[in-house]
């Protein structure tokens, strides 16, 4: 290729800008390289194995076929993955809500500035962020005992009959609560800091207004979060979607309760891990994936929009 | 780099020895002359295992042969043992030389072919006399290959706590009907005690319905039979328990969880129908229990009879592919036959040899936490009368991850016993086909 003379000559400006032009797009891509390398090592490269995997099916008896969408198909008939999704998604109605307001109500607590001890009171509601969720779910799963656990044990102190928290009629609202506890502090540091950044500007406005910390929050602090609220409630509809420790590990005290296709991420897990089928798997997982992102992109739109407007 | 460098000219020599050998060689077994050489010439393999008595097997076997070196990994207990190994043997490398497989594993890698035959390193010899039943008839799967060497076994006993029955008066039960009559006076006496617990184990089960002479799962080349509806063990132990969930007359606790230990120390559980490696389980998970615990023979369906039968144990076995087979198949054997059992024994583990399950020695010990009872009596004893003819599926693995979403709906009084074994059924022989093979219900 370089043994071709240039038919344009040295000096042409057209030429040479040309030349500056690619050089510096070069450049550009050089600096962005290493980036771009991982992307596609960790996130690109991945997602397009698992595109591949799910146009197979690999059968103990006959070994890997191609079928095209086959699995899709499957997928989108099977009652076990609609069964887990809608379970997820009253999670996601249920919970996420509560969490988040629980957890603007202490950042807003926090941020009043009349709260005393205040660094101790977001350090304690912030750790349970820092226990890992499997630490967190086992003690959670210690606690919700009939027999031996605190529950059981309030029942025999006080001769109470509480529920038990991991019978199969309960077990989605347990595991709300074990969620609920785990990420109330990493939301509240969102908002927290959101509201950190607030100019003193505007309450000094709100304040010669005469206007009522009530309104003060409703009027100045909510509109100027707005955007970390949507990006709070995106990590959310994520991570309810992809609940899987929780349910994982709970399961073993309640076999019953639990099952195989709990939530959809625990139920490609199964379905590779336990029953082999991977192929299958990886067109529940991308399924999944793609719900996902379309909600996740809706609430961002949504948030958005209201953001733009004057 | 270096280290599989040598591997590989290493199997070269040894390939070399033995055709060598074998020219001049007139008679004898020249397998076994091949893993001797490769025992002489030393190396190194790799054993992933779980099972914790292999650490002192592993020492004793680099001790004994010099130049040999045993690197032993766990790679996860179970379910993600099998996905390591399972994920291994589809890339097709980094295999280990050995791998711990329990039998009921054993005929889902047989289908694949996915384990080395051991006939052609000799392991025939052990056909006859070697082994107790079960376990060799677990890693033969029936057929004409071997694909393990039996590791230990899990003859199952009714193991009770002997201060809860006496403190109740409660007769220890020698059938199941004396065991129903057992469990209602535990729940008459004393609101917090129920005579075992079950929350829905697809291992516990199987094995009830092995010793009902339930032969729901039958496998002949890619013909396999699921038929938990009409199989007539399957149905008896169903219509047995249906009362015992309805009847609260087990608790609803699931087995190895931290409530389950802290009901077998206070008491409130009084007995379990569970394999013979629970001894040291025993010791080590429920202190509180030593001097209580007894271990008694199964309870029959028929008053005189004493059928029993197995839960788990597991066998070694090679995966094909693997680097250094030869050396492997001698390590396996030093596990399972050789000087390796008696090591294992010390550590707790219960023998699937013959030869030791017979041996005054291990017949006559007497163990302080079961009150100086000599429970091997009893264990041996179960071990030589397990029902005939039973198989795993080949794919009992999953069988067991969906048996709770099924079966064990049951326990939740979602469904009777009956139905729940009805929908798994179901799912196995839907999932059964999906792999391809010709099922009959």
């Amino acid at each position: 290729m370089t043994a071709v003379a240039p038919v344009v000559p040295e000096g042409s400006a057209v030429r040479r800008r040309r030349r500056v032009g690619a050089s510096r797009s070069s450049t550009g891509w050089a600096f962005l390289g290493p980036f771009m390398i991982v992307f596609v090592l960790v996130f690109i490269a991945p997602i397009i194995y698992a595109i591949y995997l799910s146009l197979f099916r690999d059968q103990l008896i006959g070994g890997s076929i191609f079928v095209g969408l086959d699995n899709y198909l499957v997928a989108v008939q099977d009652g076990n993955f609609w069964a887990g999704l809608t379970r997820v998604s009253l999670f996601l109605a249920v919970q996420v809500p509560i969490m988040l307001f629980l957890s603007l109500l202490a950042a807003l607590a926090l941020d009043s500035g009349r709260l005393y001890g205040s660094n101790f009171f977001r350090l304690s509601i912030f750790l349970p962020y820092a226990v890992p969720a499997v630490v967190a779910t086992l003690m959670w799963g210690f606690m919700y005992g009939t027999r031996f656990g605190l529950v059981g044990n309030i029942n025999e102190l006080f001769g109470l009959g509480l529920p038990n928290p991991l019978s199969p009629d309960l077990i989605l609202a347990s595991i709300a609560n074990i969620v609920t506890w785990e990420f109330v502090g990493y939301n509240m540091i969102i908002f927290y800091a959101a509201l950190r950044v607030i100019s003193p500007s505007l309450y000094e406005a709100a304040a010669i207004d005469g206007a009522s910390q009530l309104r003060v929050i409703l009027h100045v602090k909510l509109p100027a979060i707005r955007g970390a609220l949507v990006v709070a409630a995106i990590f959310s509809i994520i991570g309810s979607f992809q609940l899987f420790n929780e349910p994982s590990i709970l399961s073993t005290i309640a076999p019953n309760a639990i099952t195989s296709s709990f939530t959809p991420n625990l139920y490609a897990y199964n379905l590779s891990f336990s029953g082999g089928q991977y192929n299958y798997a990886a067109a529940v997982a991308i399924i999944m994936g793609v719900i996902t992102m379309i909600i996740a992109y809706a609430v961002q739109l949504r948030g958005m929009r209201k953001d733009g407007q004057p | 780099m270096m280290n599989h460098h040598r591997k590989r000219i290493f199997t070269g020599t040894s390939v070399f020895a033995v055709s060598a050998l074998a020219l001049s060689a007139c008679g004898g077994s020249e397998e076994t002359t091949e893993t001797d050489a490769a025992l002489e010439e030393g190396g190194t393999i790799t054993v992933w295992a779980w099972e914790p008595t292999l650490d002192q097997v592993a020492e004793a076997f680099e001790a004994e042969n010099e130049g040999v070196t045993v690197d032993l990994v766990n790679v996860g207990t179970g379910d993600e043992h099998y996905t390591n190994l399972q994920n291994a043997m589809r890339a097709g490398s980094g295999l280990p030389d050995v791998a711990q497989v329990e039998y009921f594993a054993i005929p889902q890698y047989i289908l694949g072919e996915s384990l080395m035959d051991l006939s052609e390193f000799g392991a025939g010899d052990y056909a006859e006399g070697t082994f107790s039943d079960g376990p060799w008839n677990a890693v033969t799967f029936g057929g004409e290959g071997i694909y393990g060497i039996p590791m230990d076994s899990g003859p199952i006993a009714l193991f009770y706590n002997q201060d809860v029955f006496d403190e109740h008066d409660v007769e220890v039960p020698e059938t199941w009907e004396e065991y129903e009559e057992a469990a209602r006076q535990f729940r008459e006496a004393d609101d917090d005690v129920y005579i075992t617990s079950d929350q829905g184990d697809a291992g516990q089960v199987t094995t009830m319905i092995w010793q009902a002479g339930g032969t729901p799962f039958s496998t002949e080349g890619t013909d396999v039979t699921v038929d938990l509806t009409g199989d007539e063990g399957t149905a008896r132990w169903a219509e047995y328990w249906q009362p015992f969930i309805d009847d609260d007359l087990i608790m609803p606790v699931a087995g190895w969880t931290d409530e389950w230990y802290q009901a077998l120390g206070d008491g409130s559980i009084a007995s379990l129908t569970i394999g013979a490696w629970m001894p040291a389980n025993l010791e080590s998970g429920v202190p509180d229990g030593a001097g209580s615990w007894r271990v008694a023979p199964l309870p029959q369906w028929e008053a005189g009879e004493s059928q029993t039968s197995e839960q788990g144990g597991s066998s070694l076995a090679i995966p094909e592919g693997a680097e250094n087979a030869e050396l492997a198949y001698e390590f396996m054997q030093f596990a399972g036959v050789d000087g390796g059992v008696q090591e294992r024994l010390d550590s707790g583990a219960f023998p699937a040899t013959l030869e030791d399950l017979q041996s005054e020695d291990f017949i006559n010990r007497e163990y302080e936490y079961f009150g100086n009872q000599q429970i091997n009596q009893v264990l041996s004893e179960s071990a030589q009368n397990v029902v005939d003819g039973w198989q795993y599926l080949p794919f009992q693995g999953y069988a067991h991850s969906v048996f709770n979403d099924t079966v064990g709906q049951a326990y939740e009084g979602q469904a009777t016993l009956e139905e729940g074994l009805g929908d798994w059924q179901d799912d196995l022989t839907g999932y059964g086909r999906d792999q391809g093979f010709d099922i009959a219900e």
